[in-house]
């Protein structure tokens, strides 16, 4: 397997002194789950925002380091972001669909790329919408509102307009956490197909859905990497102990 | 007697909402009272000849198509330069200026500028658009003196309006690659629009329904004719109706009624335009 990002002991600390990251070194596998957990304020949702530059919108105090993804550092200046941001396409813990109709949706950033030709857009609609598992639900009515849908269709939604781009990478931050049980089902299903062509970084909303997702799993704890390892290995056989307190439900 | 209370709250509760009701009854009373006296006295004057025809007789007859025409172009100025300077400070303020004490400044200043008496402002653009840059007194220099009176309401409501777009359209719009500018063309500027849209009219009101600004800066008393070019002076509505109502002796009172009554329609056309546009957009907003 090959390594898709290298982060490099990155460090990172917001201006209001909220959350950061310290010294995190990891290395993310293609074409695979890679979940980041642990408790709330443990730098996982800073990770995925860095790894799209998103932070850029953010007030950061200081940050060093390096990311490479593909060999390339994306925290260099010089980068192109809205290259980057169609690559690494991101699915947020609310679903926030754009207040237009689903097949805008799912257009809005390759319009925005520059694709005006009508039969492309319209692939795109349909292949990304199956991959996301919704294209049923929602292939008779594509000009009615997004709004009108459900939480957990407006979350596929989500999930199918970062698909439009054709990304290579996907972050998902908690993408179920406000969704039923079978919404999230069908969430974790279009995962699993989708990590055969995507390499995916899930911020889960619970420890169960971590060992259930993981292929990687890394555990954070106010801002430090604790333990990095293979999902079956991590939680069956955690080394440090504070990885297995958590996993194990004694603290978080 | 905080038992008699307690025992019968549901009528102390009943005693109270009556008397918010009725506060709230009255001050509908003056408005409703001002619009229907101004029409009862003000009507019998409207006819075709009063709404297409020039003053007569020392303005003691005739109609005032100068001063509706001269309101329109005074209307129409002020917008053009209030408009697009006011939406750009608003996009500038809500969406791209950092809070610093810089900023903090611009807005207390906006905030302040909308408690100047309009009066300050005639004089204001006398000095500088009639007189520094030799406008003359014309419609350009009044439009000019009633824009930046309009401006401090423009840009508030704009900046209120635009800031109350949710935040997370903008991140997703820029995670799935948009540039700063194009997110708030596509997403925040169309979902902001009839808010703006109707502190733009709003604000357009007010400037049309002043006397003070353009007093010295592009009304006229009386002319024969329809204003050419932005430089020529203009009658207008609210000073026509001052000059009717003060500087003509015997002047028949339901020309001046009729006056008014125009002016209230002019404005209150405005005022429904704006509410239709508000409340269409609420029933058709996502979020």
């Amino acid at each position: 397997m090959v390594d898709k990002i290298i982060i490099e002991n990155l460090s990172l600390q917001y201006s209001d002194g909220t959350e950061s990251l310290r010294g995190i070194s990891l290395n993310v596998r293609e074409k695979a789950v890679t979940v980041l957990f642990g408790p709330a304020g443990g730098g996982k949702s800073t990770l995925l925002r860095c790894l799209n530059r998103l932070n850029d919108l953010t007030e950061v105090r200081t940050s060093s380091g390096r990311i490479l993804i593909d060999g390339e550092n994306v925290l260099d200046p010089k980068v192109d972001v809205i290259a980057l941001r169609r690559k690494v396409g991101m699915v947020f813990a609310r679903p926030v669909v754009l207040p237009m109709s689903i097949r805008e949706n799912l257009t809005y950033g390759l319009e925005l790329a520059g694709e005006k030709r009508r039969a492309k857009l319209d692939e795109a609609v349909e292949r990304s919408l199956k991959l996301a598992a919704i294209w049923d639900e929602v292939k008779d009515r594509l000009d009615d509102p997004a709004i009108a849908l459900s939480g957990g269709q407006q979350q596929r939604i989500c999930l199918a307009r970062v698909l439009a781009l054709q990304p290579e990478i996907i972050l998902l931050d908690e993408p179920t956490s406000g969704l039923d049980p079978i919404s999230t089902g069908k969430v974790e299903a279009a995962l699993t197909e989708l990590k055969k062509e995507y390499t995916i970084i899930l911020v889960p909303h619970s420890v169960q859905q971590a060992a259930r997702t993981a292929d990687y799993a890394a555990f954070f704890l106010q801002g430090e990497l604790i333990e990095y390892d293979e999902g079956k290995t991590l939680f069956t056989t955690p080394k440090d102990k504070r990885t297995e307190d958590y996993v194990t439900g004694r603290f978080g | 007697m905080k038992r008699i209370l307690a025992r019968n709250r549901h009528l102390v509760q009943r005693l109270g909402f009556t008397g918010i009701t009725l506060m709230a009854v009255l001050t509908v009373i003056p408005i409703v009272a001002v619009v229907i006296y101004i029409l009862i006295q003000g009507a019998p004057a409207i006819s075709w000849e009063f709404l297409s025809g020039f003053p007569r007789d020392g303005m003691r007859a005739g109609g005032i198509l100068p001063a509706i025409v001269g309101t329109l172009y005074l209307t129409v100025g002020t917008a053009v330069f209030s408009v697009p300077l006011g939406i750009a400070a608003a996009i500038y303020l809500s969406e791209y200026a950092a809070d610093t004490p810089l900023t903090r400044t611009i807005r207390i200043a906006i905030i302040n500028l909308a408690g100047i008496p309009s009066v300050v402002y005639g004089l204001f653009g006398l000095g500088l658009f009639v007189l520094f840059l030799k406008f003359g007194t014309s419609i350009l220099a009044a439009s000019l003196t009633l824009s930046i009176m309009t401006l401090p309401v423009i840009i508030s409501t704009a900046e209120e309006s635009l800031r109350s777009v949710p935040q997370a359209f903008r991140t997703v719009s820029i995670s799935l690659g948009a540039t700063r500018w194009q997110t708030i063309r596509r997403i925040v500027l169309k979902e902001a629009l009839p808010g703006i849209l109707t502190g733009v009219i709003l604000g357009l009101e007010r400037a049309a329904g002043e006397t003070a600004p353009i007093l010295f800066t592009g009304a006229a008393f009386f002319l024969p004719r329809l204003p050419h070019t932005p430089f020529d002076a203009t009658m207008a509505l609210p000073y026509h109706l001052f000059v009717i109502s003060t500087q003509v002796p015997e002047m028949p009172i339901q020309i001046q009624y009729g006056t008014a009554l125009v002016l209230l329609a002019f404005v209150l056309t405005m005022n429904l335009i704006a509410t239709v546009i508000r409340s269409r957009a609420r029933a058709k907003r996502q979020w």
